[in-house]
């Protein structure tokens, strides 16, 4: 058949001129390789970035002092958020647990060695909300907070850089100027990009707030745990309401605070993510359009060396349509070429380069999309070349030396 | 095909081209026929119109005016693509370079007209034409691994693979030597006997004296019509010149 003719002859002249053909596919191995790894690391930011957003904890609700959006650095004029506010969220149905938490950042010693790491106040009920585990000791418990104990549970990393391989329970560790005895050590969860969530120390919030920070009253944030996922947005609205009233709010007030919950962060996570793979994709796919002028180039070359072969067909009884479909093939099948090895160096690429925490994370539709980029690209840049092909008068194609 | 009507009849063909100094007149007024089974040559020196005769014939070019009547279908108006079809069904070329597609094998060749007319297994006709032309066993050699007159036999069986109203060949033997060109004039004649309707475009007169009629062009007309005595395989012999004997 003249299909299969044709392809077998445009692999023959593909194969007559190697180094052209291997320069020209270049443009379209880097291209779609690029596309691949970006596309590929964009989704592995995104999973990365999921997996943590899901290991902090199921159907968890954050309030936060303040709204963001309006007034980042009017803090101080807002209400604060207050033990009684978290109290207060208890009565709503659908609740499991509630946490007030404040944070800080302080030098932790032992001995004579320490580190650097975050400092939380929380309840007892912080871990089973954020799904932490404790791997040797336990959780302080509603007494400790009660009575202001002065005992931490530290994470996993935070014992490895104080103690190494010792076991740390039991010791006493200073936290800026107050002692701390150790009475249990996280199972770790993994870094993720700047969160770690491994090397932190956990106090009891009322110890944390009168002896570290000063007898601070605002809490940084409260964190709950609601029963079913289904129980996000009612509580959520209930949360609103009890919060409002608490803090005298008018009808016509904007909230002073900001309540995320879990569903609202992974799609948030989801957009940024997608955002940056589209951002990362489009750039790489610029390379694409580079290679796409490449072939195009070479295609008019092409032409131009063989139009005594396009006369001779045309003498035969080629009609316009089978010059212009020889040299889309031949244009395509340097594209598709270029695309599967571009698809291969991307996968390989992006199965090996780790950036930070995570590696590219390579999903079947992508080589689909590569692939008929590739494809569409030979068509678009090989059209031109070949309709040029086609167009040629005969005569002046036979006498061509 | 009826034997008693013209294959091929020009009427009035007039072919002018367009230059910066002014038109040229590259046809005035051409009458020509030639009938089925006919062995035809058309000669004149360079610049005589037989270059734009040739490709008025073979329908690589249209007239300005006139008409041009090839096996019962008025081709004069025809135009790009409805002239590939033509040339496809109707054209076999010869040409003084062969023009072979070069990365083919010789059958792939020769099927490459098939291929163009829509038939799908085209091979079973293009090894029987290549068995015509004598060189069924060289056919998956490529045009480069070929000799000339073994290059200009594949290009024949390209020419009558499709079964075409006539065959055009522009100077068969002009990049051959003499004994090759022989040969191929003797093929040239074996495919007349067998009732092909041949066209030879050529400035060489011994060429053409191997055909039974020849028209001479020049200033693009048609000076004269000869007829040609038939000439016998042995009298072939004639046209070797004698330097080309001795080497």
């Amino acid at each position: 058949m003249l299909f299969w003719t044709t392809i077998k002859l445009a692999l023959r002249s593909l194969m007559s001129n190697k180094l052209r053909s291997i320069l020209t596919m270049l443009g379209m191995i880097i291209g779609v390789a690029a596309v691949i790894a970006m596309l590929a690391l964009g989704n592995g930011a995104k999973a990365s970035i999921m997996k943590w957003v899901s290991q902090m904890g199921k159907n968890t609700i954050t309030v936060f002092p303040h709204n963001p959006r309006i007034a980042p650095v009017l803090n101080g004029a807002a209400e604060p958020l207050t033990i009684g506010d978290a109290r207060a969220l208890l009565s709503i149905p659908g609740v499991k647990y509630v946490s007030p938490v404040v944070t800080t950042s302080m030098p932790v010693k032992w001995s004579n060695y320490h580190t650097y790491c975050s400092i939380i106040g929380c309840a007892s009920t912080y871990i089973l909300i954020h799904d932490f585990r404790v791997q040797s000791g336990q959780m302080f418990n509603y007494f400790d907070v009660r009575d202001m104990a002065s005992v931490a549970v530290i994470g996993p990393e935070t014992a490895t850089r104080l103690f190494g391989s010792q076991n740390p329970l039991g010791h006493t560790i200073t936290i800026g100027t107050v002692r701390f005895k150790i009475i249990g050590v996280l199972v770790p969860k993994g870094r993720h990009g700047w969160f770690d969530p491994d090397n932190q120390v956990l106090l009891p919030y009322t110890t944390a707030m009168t002896k570290l920070m000063g007898r601070q009253i605002s809490l940084n944030h409260i964190d709950l745990q609601v029963q079913h996922a289904s129980d996000l947005s009612p509580v959520q609205e209930k949360i609103q309401t009890i919060l409002r009233i608490r803090h005298s709010l008018l009808a016509g007030d904007t909230d002073d605070f900001w309540i995320s919950n879990q569903l609202q962060v992974i799609k948030m996570a989801d957009r940024i993510g997608g955002a940056f793979t589209i951002f990362l994709g489009s750039v790489a796919g610029i390379s694409l359009l580079v290679g796409g002028i490449g072939i195009m180039n070479i295609m008019l070359v092409t032409v131009t060396e063989r139009t005594r072969e396009i006369g001779i067909r045309k003498a035969i009884g080629a009609r316009q349509r089978d010059i212009l479909r020889q040299f889309l093939i031949e244009s395509v099948l340097v594209s598709l070429l270029g695309g599967f090895i571009g698809v291969g160096v991307g996968v390989i690429a992006s199965h090996y380069v780790k950036f930070r925490n995570f590696t590219g994370i390579v999903e079947p539709h992508m080589i689909v999309l590569a692939l008929s980029i590739s494809a569409g690209i030979g068509i678009f840049f090989g059209y031109y070349p070949a309709r040029r092909a086609a167009r040629l008068n005969p005569i002046e194609a036979l006498r061509y030396e | 095909m009826e034997l008693d009507k013209p294959l091929l009849e020009l009427k009035q063909i007039v072919k002018r081209y367009h230059l910066d100094a002014g038109d040229v007149l590259a046809l005035d007024h051409i009458n020509l026929q030639i009938m089925p089974r006919e062995m035809f040559a058309i000669t004149g020196p360079s610049g005589s119109g037989k270059s734009t005769l040739m490709n008025i014939l073979g329908c690589l070019d249209v007239a300005d005016e006139g008409e041009y009547i090839l096996d019962g279908e008025d081709v004069s108006e025809l135009q790009g693509d409805e002239l590939s079809v033509i040339r496809n069904r109707k054209i076999g070329f010869v040409f003084q370079s062969f023009n072979l597609l070069p990365r083919l094998s010789a059958l792939e060749n020769v099927e490459m007209p098939l291929l163009y007319a829509g038939i799908r297994n085209a091979r079973g006709a293009a090894t029987e034409a290549l068995e015509t032309v004598g060189l069924a066993e060289r056919m998956h050699h490529e045009p480069a691994q070929l000799s000339g007159g073994q290059r200009q036999r594949v290009a024949i069986a390209r020419a009558i693979v499709t079964n075409p109203a006539i065959i055009l060949a522009d100077e068969p033997t002009g990049n051959l030597d003499s004994r090759v060109g022989r040969d191929i004039l003797n093929l040239f004649h074996d495919l007349n006997r067998q009732g092909r309707t041949i066209v030879m475009v050529t400035h060489d007169s011994n060429v053409a004296k191997h055909c039974a009629r020849e028209a001479r062009i020049r200033d693009g007309r048609v000076t004269d019509v000869l007829d040609h005595p038939p000439i016998g395989t042995q009298d072939v012999a004639d046209i070797q010149p004698p330097l080309a004997a001795a080497g």
